[in-house]
């Protein structure tokens, strides 16, 4: 059980939120409290877009436990627009391949269940290709 | 307007209207076609084409999100001014904890607000819609978010798997001044009526079969949307637009024509066809689909379906503001479009009706 971890995660993995430094302008996540650009305190709590492309990817297909439900799936490092690249599972894939240079957006999904089906559901942010806007 | 009429009617004190909407479909789509292959050899009429199902990691509360984070796009306030998040749904993920704390800190709207979860089968989201008119109407909050979302499950084989689909949409209520859409009316029509129930711990729903049309779904709309349509001195030719809760596709097409709207009127918001009965979400995403392509002045006609049963109907015309603000999410035929088949092997492992131990 690691109930007070999740809810202590829980703004920056349902929403993306990190942070921005006061002094160099530089974007933060995950938020860290200290700018690894200047070294300067950077605790202003900054809103990502989640738009991003995909800068690296693999499959799982022996996933480790707590992931089982899910396997065969694709992770990738996302380059943020704002600058961060972040680790995260891709999801909504269906029948579309996957590229380095692929647009993808932030949606919030389930990543795991805490222990067994009797166990809190752990949600966080995935990535999917960005939405087509298809309609006129 | 007489008195009698005048009082059944639910109107709000101030003018309340539809300020954002957002709408969510999940990717995947299981032909109806399949489940007659797997069940009855494919000697089966199919009630639709074609119905939406969620993937691995989606549930109702991050469909709600989504939908959440959309109407929260068009409507472009400050998630910190939402006064309320309310998520109506037969799908929560957790029997016991609310769904709607969970998007209401995804959207950014903790703590200054008011969280519930609502449940009426497939009226809980207009339910919840009704519950926010009052709220911001009666002055207590300018803004009030209510959600209407579902993950159903039909029992495999049964008249329902063909159709219990996924999706739904999230709407943010608040002055009609400041509104996309102006809720002129809206009236509730209520009865204990046993068609279809789930009981505590059961995994599938029953229902009654044929008792489920007559005295359940075409009993309720008709009274909801005519004593609307009475009270408002409105009639089905002041509409451009109508929308019926649509559990499958002839049931909405029926009462349509028994209450004298057309084809063309009910075109833009049916989707059962393609998405299956989203449950809570069916008519508020009919409505979503009519918003994206209404123009001002449109008047839109909305009567929900409620098993147990009741329906809620509401008058609705469109306002100026619907044209700068409908492209700011995706318009709900954008999720209908992005569409991968899968077989009902596939399905079965999806909505987890495999026994892993």
């Amino acid at each position: 059980m690691e109930i007070s971890r999740h809810w202590r995660l829980r703004k920056q993995r349902y929403a993306l939120v990190g942070e921005v430094c006061p002094h160099c302008e530089a974007k933060l996540f995950p938020p860290r409290d200290i700018c690894p650009e200047c070294g300067q305190e950077a605790r202003t709590l900054y809103q990502f877009s989640g738009r991003g492309e995909v800068y690296s990817y693999t499959t799982v297909y022996e996933p480790p436990a707590g992931y089982e439900e899910n396997a065969p799936y694709t992770v990738a490092l996302i380059k943020l627009e704002e600058g961060p690249i972040v680790t995260a599972q891709l999801t909504d894939l269906g029948d579309q391949p996957v590229e380095i240079g692929t647009p993808v957006e932030m949606v919030t999904r389930r990543l795991r269940q805490d222990g067994d089906e009797r166990g809190m559901i752990v949600y966080g942010y995935k990535f999917r290709p960005a939405l087509a806007r298809v309609a006129a | 307007m007489n008195d009698v009429n005048n009082n059944l009617l639910l109107k709000p004190v101030n003018p309340v209207g539809i300020v954002g909407y957002g709408a969510y479909v999940p990717r995947y789509r299981l032909p109806a076609s399949e489940v007659a292959r797997v069940w009855t050899n494919g000697q089966t009429a199919l009630p639709i084409k074609e119905k939406s199902v969620p993937g691995l990691d989606e549930d109702v509360a991050t469909m709600s999100i989504e939908a959440a984070r959309n109407a929260m796009s068009r409507a472009n306030i400050s998630p910190a001014e939402l006064r309320a998040v309310w998520v109506g749904s037969e799908s929560h993920p957790y029997a016991v904890k609310p769904t709607s704390t969970l998007v209401a800190e995804a959207i950014g709207a903790v703590p200054n607000v008011q969280a519930a979860d609502w449940q009426f089968a497939c009226k809980a989201g207009t339910e919840a819609m009704v519950a926010a008119i009052g709220f911001v109407g009666s002055g207590m909050a300018r803004y009030a978010m209510a959600i209407g979302m579902d993950t159903a499950q039909g029992r495999p084989g049964d008249a329902l798997e063909y159709t219990a689909g996924a999706g739904g949409a999230a709407f943010v209520l608040g002055p009609a001044d400041e509104s996309l859409a102006i809720i002129d009316a809206t009236y509730s029509f209520v009865t204990d009526t046993p068609d279809f129930w789930r009981r505590a711990y059961a995994k599938y729903p029953e229902h009654g079969q044929r008792f489920t049309g007559e005295p359940a779904y075409f009993k309720h709309i008709m009274e909801a949307a005519q004593a609307l349509m009475e009270a408002t001195h409105t009639s089905a030719a002041d509409y451009k637009y109508a929308v019926f809760h649509q559990p499958n596709t002839k049931f909405p097409q029926r009462v349509a024509s028994m209450l004298g709207f057309t084809k063309e009127q009910i075109a833009a918001g049916l989707l059962v066809p393609v998405i299956g009965n989203t449950y809570a979400g069916a008519a508020i995403i009919g409505l979503t689909a009519i918003l994206d392509i209404a123009e001002p002045g449109d008047r839109v006609l909305m009567v929900s379906f409620g098993s147990g049963a009741g329906s809620d109907a509401f008058a609705i015309t469109v306002a100026d503001a619907i044209r700068e603000r409908r492209d700011r999410a995706p318009r709900t035929q954008d999720y209908i479009a992005r569409r991968t088949l899968i077989d009902y092997a596939t399905y079965a492992r999806y909505r987890g009706k495999i026994t892993m131990k």
